[in-house]
């Protein structure tokens, strides 16, 4: 039995070498039992084709450009013991696998799949589960993290790790991937001309997506629900963001948005609904914000710091708490033609546009930004009345603050 | 007392106030929703009307009917009834007249909009059952001042001071009080002064549905679990069936002991 | 009938029944007679129930009515100030009063007796001082009880009408019942009453037939006597 086996495999390695490209299956009851064999075994471009089973591997090596692809998610489990599979060799493609229980550790991040130093991969269909960190890409360039589903069971933010994170790697498209339970979503660091679209990341434990010092990014139609604390922008130049939706971002921390030292972005198109904070802007310069509609957030926009030259246009805010809250009486941003549902005023002109500014920003929000348990007073008889006193006559809050344009309907 | 219930009951539902209390309340929903084609935005500014204008007019609605029916009070006094069913039967007369205007006259216009294939029926049918509680507890307050005060003028301007009071005077005292203490901390204090004012505690439930995303922005373990978790709401909802049954409570004892 | 022990009853300062005791046999008509503020009314609005005692006893055929209801289905009272809800009719009215005390009645009798029969469809407020008066009176007699108290009954009412009452008053005597009378108008008093019960600063001061009255106060009429009984102690 084993030297047929053996004569078989010889057949097989003889084969591969012979035409560039072949394809090597590895399965319980092929004479290739395990990955690791399987790659060591496949010359460059060959194809390892893993079948429906379970393989208790890791530290799966992939170091020369082959594509491992699984047939009906053969399960590849870590059990515990570290990282799963990396890559450190150009031109790898993992598809179709399902890769379970990889290692916990405080010193090393361990990975399902890590990919090293290494362009053009691609890395598409997995299934990750019971992860520490889910797919990691170390100064890693030119590749796409395609249609993967990443589920954690994170708990607790010192031994979780995340979904996917880009670590100095640029030019990467990570799309239509699902992640939730792990600690950030989807984490980007020092990664520049990344595009991320059509992802799902909800219930993680801290960020559903976390920029930091990463530039010239795009993020489109994606989905960020009931994260800890949202999506963090920090750090970063050029980034824009289109057409996502944000909601329930609920708690203490928490926003739809989490802008910090972000200069010259870009919101546009953007749902924003049901956030403790639609947008937090926290030192931020030159940004666009458009067509974004704000939903019963508890605050659409928060501006804490110094923000400069930003420009809030044909923005729709609907029904929330508070529709804008500065923390200080300077104001250098524009707000013009957005639909605020808080505005009384007419449209004797009939243009669409109402003949009287709206002021966004009210006492309240003062108020509660210097004593947050006033926030139970939120919507009493007594509060509109100091409001609409304000209103009349600021006092405490930006008195150059103000929509000169609120439309009358809601922007399309 | 359901017979005196009846008689109040229908003597109100004959009269025009009632009327005209059902009709502002339908002409309200219809402007709302078919002006307006907001459901959320409806719901919020009938959250204004029903915490300030349901008092209000329980306050008045209350009081009034109390001193009107003076002599029909007198004249059953000498009846074979029990006195505690005889001001209990007024007051759930004049109550339930009050609700079932508030509730027919919001109801009917929402209902006709398809409100029932909407996400809001919960939010709405929570209005609802807010002012409920809240027409019963300001017309107990206001019977209350009714006993307690022989003169009319008199009570009908404690009663609507004690309206004012709990509607914007107490909300004013709350955040002075929330501002020079601000070193504090204050949480328990605020929920506590919330829970002890029935129109605060209306907002408050009704806020925990419409604004729940604002509340939780607060750092506080206490507003944590008391927003965060099904805690604040049943919290609330308890504390309106004591405001509730503390008033009449006083109506039979105060009653029992009053001369006429 | 009627046993009353240390009756007291004050209005903020003003003490209004001082230690009152008074029994009250069944069967005859009791006038209660006194000056203003004398505490009759007091004293009528206690035996109700409508008026809370500070201190002492009411007992009604030998059982105490404190914090009690069910007794007053034994009583038929006629208030002095005939007060109704305005925007009830008279037929309204008596139909209500049949619906809450659940007994037989014969208001139509009385309706016809007083003439109240044009008056069923008008509503109370825009009745005259006697034409309520009047429904007054039909509104007390229609039941049979054992005890009939008539605080002040002659008021607005015009001769005919007082020489009905007269009748029906006698009538219910003669039925066995007791009958507790206030009034000012002593002519009536001694044409009806069998008993006087005087009261003076929240006591009784006199208590005894017209006879034992006149007799004491070396009078011969009515009037007289309880003007020397005011006056003697003035």
């Amino acid at each position: 039995m084993k030297k047929y086996g053996l004569t078989l495999l010889i057949f097989v390695v003889l084969h591969v070498q012979e035409v560039c490209g072949n394809t090597i299956e590895v399965c319980q009851t092929c004479p290739l039992k395990s990955i690791k064999e399987g790659i060591a075994l496949a010359s460059d471009y060959d194809t390892l084709l893993v079948k429906k089973g379970t393989y208790k591997e890791f530290n799966i090596i992939i170091d020369k450009p082959l594509t491992l692809k699984g047939e009906n998610y053969p399960v590849i489990d870590g059990e515990k013991k570290g990282e799963i599979i990396r890559i450190t060799s150009d031109g790898v493609t993992v598809d179709g696998l399902f890769l379970i229980n990889v290692g916990v550790s405080y010193t090393t991040d361990y990975a399902a799949l890590r990919v090293v130093k290494s362009e053009n991969f691609v890395i598409q269909n997995l299934v990750l589960e019971k992860l520490f960190f889910g797919i990691y890409l170390e100064k890693s360039n030119n590749g796409k993290v395609y249609h993967n589903k990443i589920i954690g069971d994170a708990k607790d933010e010192y031994n979780s790790g995340n979904g996917i994170q880009l670590w100095y790697s640029h030019n990467v498209s990570v799309d239509r991937n699902i992640v939730q339970g792990t600690r950030d979503g989807i984490y980007l660091e020092f990664s520049d001309n990344v595009t991320i679209n059509n992802n799902s990341s909800t219930n993680n434990l801290r960020y559903g997506l976390h920029f930091m010092f990463s530039n010239h990014d795009v993020y489109t139609n994606n989905i960020f629900e009931n994260n800890g604390a949202g999506v963090a922008v920090m750090f970063s130049k050029h980034i824009k963001m289109l057409d996502n939706t944000f909601r329930k971002n609920w708690g203490t921390a928490a926003y739809g948005i989490l802008l910090k030292e972000i200069n010259d972005g870009e919101i546009s198109g953007n749902i924003f609904e049901e956030n403790t904070v639609g947008i937090n802007i926290e030192g931020s310069n030159r940004i666009t914000y458009s067509n974004n509609d704000f939903i019963q957030n508890g605050w659409a926009v928060k501006v804490l710091g110094a923000c400069y030259a930003n420009e809030f246009k044909n923005n729709n805010f609907l029904n929330n708490s508070f529709d804008i809250s500065y923390n200080s009486k300077l104001n250098d941003n524009v707000f013009d033609k957005n639909y605020w549902s808080d505005y009384t005023g007419y449209d004797l002109d009939k243009d669409g546009i109402g003949d009287v500014p709206y002021r966004p920003v009210k006492l309240f929000s003062y108020i509660v930004n210097r004593t947050p348990e006033t926030i139970v007073l939120l919507r009493s008889l007594f509060m509109d009345i100091i409001d609409f006193s304000e209103k009349v006559s600021p006092v405490f809050t930006p008195d150059k603050l103000l929509d000169a344009n609120p439309r009358m309907k809601r922007t399309q | 007392m359901l017979k005196i219930l009846k008689y109040s009951f229908y003597d109100l539902v004959r009269s025009r106030w009632s009327y005209a209390y059902f009709l502002f309340y339908l002409g309200l929903g219809f402007v709302l929703l078919f002006l307006n084609n907001d459901v959320s935005k409806a719901i919020i500014t009938l959250m204004n009307v029903i915490i300030v204008l349901v008092p209000l007019i329980g306050t008045i609605f209350g009081i009034m009917y109390y001193y009107n029916s003076k002599e029909f009070t007198e004249l059953l006094l000498a009846q074979p009834i029990k006195r505690s069913s005889i001001f209990l039967g007024q007051y759930l007369g004049v109550a339930g007249s009050l609700t079932l205007s508030l509730v027919f006259g919001l109801g009917i216009p929402f209902l006709l909009y398809g409100l029932l294939r909407s996400d809001a029926i919960f939010d709405f049918s929570l209005l609802l059952v807010t002012g409920a509680f809240l027409t019963f507890i300001f017309t107990a307050l206001s019977f209350n001042m009714g006993l307690s005060n022989e003169n009319k003028i008199k009570g009908f301007g404690y009663a609507v001071l004690l309206w004012l009071f709990l509607a914007v005077i107490y909300d004013g005292l709350f955040l002075m009080s929330l501002i020079v203490f601000e070193e504090y901390p204050l949480d328990t204090f605020s929920i506590v002064a919330t829970t002890l004012n029935p129109i605060d505690l209306s907002r408050i439930l009704i806020l925990l549905k419409l604004d729940i995303s604002a509340l939780l922005g607060y750092t506080g373990a206490v507003f944590k679990t008391f927003f965060g978790t099904q805690q604040g709401f049943f919290i609330s909802i308890f504390m309106l069936i004591l405001w509730t049954v503390l008033p009449i409570w006083r109506l039979i004892v105060k009653s029992k002991k009053k001369d006429f | 009938m009627i046993q009353i022990e240390n009756l007291y009853k004050k209005f903020g300062k003003n003490e209004v029944l001082k230690n009152l005791n008074l029994s009250i046999g069944a069967g005859g008509i009791i006038a209660i007679l006194g000056p203003n503020g004398s505490g009759k009314t007091t004293l009528i609005k206690s035996i109700l129930g409508m008026v809370v005692p500070n201190k002492g006893t009411i007992a009604i055929s030998g059982v105490s009515i404190k914090n009690q209801w069910k007794y007053r289905r034994e009583i038929e009272y006629l208030p002095q100030i005939a007060n109704f809800p305005g925007n009830l009719k008279v037929k309204e009215l008596i139909r209500m009063i049949k619906d809450l005390r659940e007994r037989p009645s014969e208001e139509e009798v009385l309706i016809s007796l007083f003439g109240l029969k044009p008056f069923l469809d008008k509503r109370l407020s825009t009745l005259s001082g006697g034409t309520k008066q009047k429904v007054n009176i039909v509104l007390t007699f229609m039941f049979d009880s054992p005890l009939i108290i008539l605080d002040e009954p002659t008021t607005g009412l015009d001769p005919a009408a007082l020489i009905r009452l007269k009748k029906l008053i006698q009538n219910e005597k003669e039925k066995g019942k007791t009958i507790l009378v206030t009034s000012h108008i002593m002519q009536f008093v001694e044409e009806v009453a069998d008993e006087i019960v005087y009261l003076l600063e929240g006591n009784i001061y006199f208590k005894g037939s017209i006879h034992d009255l006149k007799l004491k106060t070396d009078q011969t009429d009515v009037e007289r006597a309880i003007a020397t009984l005011t006056t003697a102690n003035a």
